[in-house]
């Protein structure tokens, strides 16, 4: 092959292996085509994994992202001593003797003479007493009572109050509930969602950020709009306390004995199985374990964050000594021989210069074990945390024995419960969790980013 | 060193957890998944109302409740089992020999089984009995003789139902809804439709053509539903010709969705079911522990404030959740008062 025909295009071609470098034969476009055909494979897998993240976050984000928006009814409420106080007292005993029910016609009348202001009445609407209080949430007539009890003094005046909307009501302003779908359901009237539009328009009615979605308890059945993630939230975070300061301590040490002192022998090995299947049980049997162990022998309490963080330390000691391991084998025996050769101890070398190189990996690898917990739900069924729970858990350690939810159980919770408005709370929820994942994964980043080494 | 100060500090934990058993103040309830939403009404308003702190109230249905609270006594075990069902012998045995004597049975009311369709699906308004049964189950009397469910359509074993494709979302059969809806439907259905006659007439025992009746077909035009109702209204707003089987609190809270089909001619309410025209319905039960009573603060209280008229009478707020409230509440209320456990132990 000469320059010439190099270079001259239009020089006829001499059989199978005279062409062109420029000129691809039959076998090295079959192989360009192969690899163009794997690219293409490669991109569709990313593509799909994509499109699936992309539809699960905006079917998450379009249904959770209301949850932290909620409608509000400001009303004057005139606290009435006839009703509150009968006999003028003020003895907080006597006061705490009218219960909640004995506050809705407070409300009901604060409704009346707020709509008597704005010039309306319940009559134009065509909806009856009964249906005008179910326009403003339950919730509301606790939320009085408490305020009633803290400030007894109070009772006589008029004090105003911003009380959260109905369900339904909060649900018009969301495009959850509309008008045609209001002539069906049984527990909204076309008749209220109009009263509310005018309410909006006197500005008695309000839709803004919602803070109780992430401070409050959760809520019952019957008023989904003061449903909150408050407890779940501190539950979860006790959870992961009592896993941080149990797995991380515990997985550490038994794998540097593994990793650096045990004796290579059929004992250790048979620990080394072990804790690999350990990482692969199913959670759900952490849980058996746990209710087993933790409640029935040792007298643990149930629904109690202790137990979910001692079941849930369990299934994440597996993945930190793996982990562990791992990350101290990738510190070249080259440093340990040099620690020995100037004359440290075993523990020396391993506490002085393997440790703090092996200790980024060992933290991410903790963190995602961490992760992983606190997505967890199945164990935490079995020991009593799928709970229904109000109470918020006191200030740790007396906290970890008081009852309390977990943030994966409360969006399990909310999604079986027959109000369609729990849907947007349990995505709200969701959104939390991920929120949660998402700070700790890029914990781990920046631990790792941080104090990596390269050798 | 850190890693020094975490051991420390993970000891010390330790050591509180294994100090601290702390005496429970609160009342402890698990059970019936039908019976969480009102016992969890009833919880937020005691715990708003009294100086006692909220029940904590767990789900996981009946049977599973009521294993827990046979358990045994102490402050590890639960106080209150919710059951969608009557406690079995079998349960008051298994509680016995566990040290769980004296159990006081409360019936807080009764709940309703709908069937319901989407809103803009077919209407199902003169279904009986017979035609569920013929419909959903395994085996039926076409022409005199037992054989196989052939029938694909409604309206071809009844003329005014519609002519759809047949397609029913059951509970699985660890509800307690499951086992009303075959006990009362699809084991009347059974009788009415003469099925039942021929299969004993055709050699079977009674009891083997009662297991007969209630085995529902498994050609994929009868999907059990192992989760929870928001499983089936899922399932239902997927196939507009799907009939799904709901509590009835459960169809009041998504009316807007939800077409209710009528049985044997009566529209299923909290006033039909408690006047006994509709027939599908089921009691409603807690049961208590006596001898946590006085031992956890609250759970007398708790159960009283149950049962109040205030609370689960016909204007109260269970009764406007869907629950259909108890003519013979005031009874209850005396057997709540009085401490009363159940007969036979």
């Amino acid at each position: 092959m000469t320059d010439a025909t190099a270079n001259a295009p239009d020089a006829p071609k001499q059989g199978k292996h005279a062409g062109s470098l420029f000129d691809a034969d039959v076998r090295t476009r079959k192989r360009n085509a192969a690899e163009a055909r794997f690219r293409a494979y490669g991109l569709t897998a990313v593509g799909i994994g994509v499109a699936a993240l992309i539809m699960l976050m905006a079917s998450i984000l379009s249904q959770g992202l209301p949850a932290f928006n909620q409608t509000f009814i400001t009303l004057d409420v005139y606290l009435d001593e006839a009703k509150l106080d009968k006999n003028g007292t003020r003895d907080i005993e006597a006061i705490k003797k009218v219960s909640t029910f004995g506050y809705d016609p407070l409300i009901k009348n604060a409704m009346t003479s707020r709509m008597d202001a704005l010039g309306v009445s319940a009559e134009e609407f065509g909806i009856s007493g009964k249906e005008l209080s179910a326009m403003i949430s339950k919730e509301a007539a606790a939320q009085l009572r408490r305020f009633v009890i803290a400030h007894p003094d109070r009772i006589g005046d008029t004090v105003e109050f911003e009380f959260l909307a109905s369900g339904r009501i909060d649900g018009y302003y969301k495009g959850r509930v509309s008008m045609e779908s209001a002539e069906k359901d049984s527990n909204v009237t076309p008749g209220q969602l109009r009263l509310a539009d005018a309410l909006k328009e006197g500005g008695a009615l309000s839709t803004h950020f919602n803070w109780g979605f992430i401070t409050m308890a959760d809520a019952s059945e019957n008023r989904p709009e003061a449903a909150g993630i408050g407890v779940a939230m501190l539950g979860s975070l006790y959870m992961m306390i009592i896993v941080l300061c149990l797995a991380l301590p515990i997985g550490v040490a038994a794998s540097i004995y593994l990793e650096e002192f045990a004796p290579k022998n059929w004992i250790t090995d048979l620990i080394e199985v072990n804790i690999s299947n350990l990482a692969a049980v199913p959670s759900i049997v952490f849980g058996i374990l746990g209710l087993a162990i933790f409640i029935n022998y040792a007298g643990l309490p149930q629904s109690a964050p202790i137990v979910g963080g001692l079941v849930l330390t369990l299934m994440t000691l597996p993945t930190i000594i793996i982990s562990t391991r791992a990350s101290l084998k990738s510190v070249p025996p080259s440093i340990r021989d040099a620690a020995l050769g100037v004359g440290a101890s075993k523990m020396q070398s391993v506490f002085h210069h393997v440790l703090p190189l092996a200790a980024p990996g060992i933290l991410t690898g903790t963190i995602i074990g961490l992760a992983q917990a606190l997505g967890e739900t199945a164990p935490l069924m079995l020991i009593g945390m799928v709970a229904f729970v109000r109470e918020f858990p006191s200030a740790p350690p007396e906290g970890f024995f008081d009852p309390a939810s977990a943030l994966p159980v409360q969006v399990y919770n909310w999604t079986t419960r027959a109000d369609p408005a729990f849907v947007e709370r349990a995505s709200g929820a969701i959104i939390v969790l991920l929120i949660f994942l998402l700070c700790m994964n890029f914990l781990a980043i920046i631990l790792r980013r941080r104090f990596e080494r390269r050798w | 060193m850190s890693l020094v100060k975490l051991t420390a500090s993970a000891l010390a934990i330790a050591a509180v957890s294994a100090t601290a058993a702390a005496a429970r103040d609160n009342v402890q309830v698990a059970g019936s998944s039908t019976v969480l939403p009102y016992a969890s009404i009833v919880a937020e308003a005691f715990g708003e109302n009294f100086d006692f702190p909220t029940p904590v109230v767990e789900s996981g249905g009946s049977s599973a409740g009521l294993k827990r609270f046979c358990e045994g006594v102490g402050e590890n075990t639960i106080d209150i089992a919710n059951a969608s069902r009557k406690i079995k012998a079998k349960e008051i045995a298994a509680c016995a020999e566990a040290g769980v004597k004296d159990i006081i049975e409360v019936r807080i009311g009764y709940d309703g089984i709908v069937f319901a369709s989407q809103t803009d699906g077919p209407a199902f308004t003169a279904l009986e009995p017979a035609d569920l049964f013929n419909a959903l189950s395994d085996k039926v009397l076409k022409d005199g003789e037992v054989i196989d469910n052939p029938y694909t359509k409604w309206s071809e074993f009844n003329a005014e139902l519609p002519d759809v494709d047949i397609i029913a979302f059951p509970p699985g059969t660890k509800h307690g809804t499951r086992e009303v809806f075959e006990e009362k439907v699809i084991l009347v259905g059974c009788e009415e439709s003469g099925a039942m006659e021929a299969m004993i007439a055709g050699g079977m025992s009674e009891d083997d053509a009662e297991s007969a009746c209630i085995s529902l077909r498994t050609d994929g035009k009868s999907v059990d539903i192992d989760g929870d109702y928001t499983e089936t209204l899922a399932r239902i707003d997927a196939n507009p010709n799907g009939v799904g089987i709901f509590g009835l609190a459960f169809y009041e809270n998504n009316t807007d969705k939800l077409k209710v089909a009528t049985m044997s001619g009566v529209v299923p309410s909290t006033e039909s079911i408690s006047t006994g025209e509709y027939p599908v319905s089921r009691p409603l039960f807690f049961y208590i522990k006596k001898a946590h009573i006085g031992v956890i603060p609250g759970l007398k209280e708790y159960a009283q404030f149950f049962v109040a008229d205030e609370i689960a009478g016909p204007d109260g707020p269970l009764a406007s959740y869907g629950l259909v409230s108890d003519p013979e509440l005031a009874a209850t209320q005396a057997t709540v008062e009085a401490e009363e456990v159940m007969g036979g132990m």
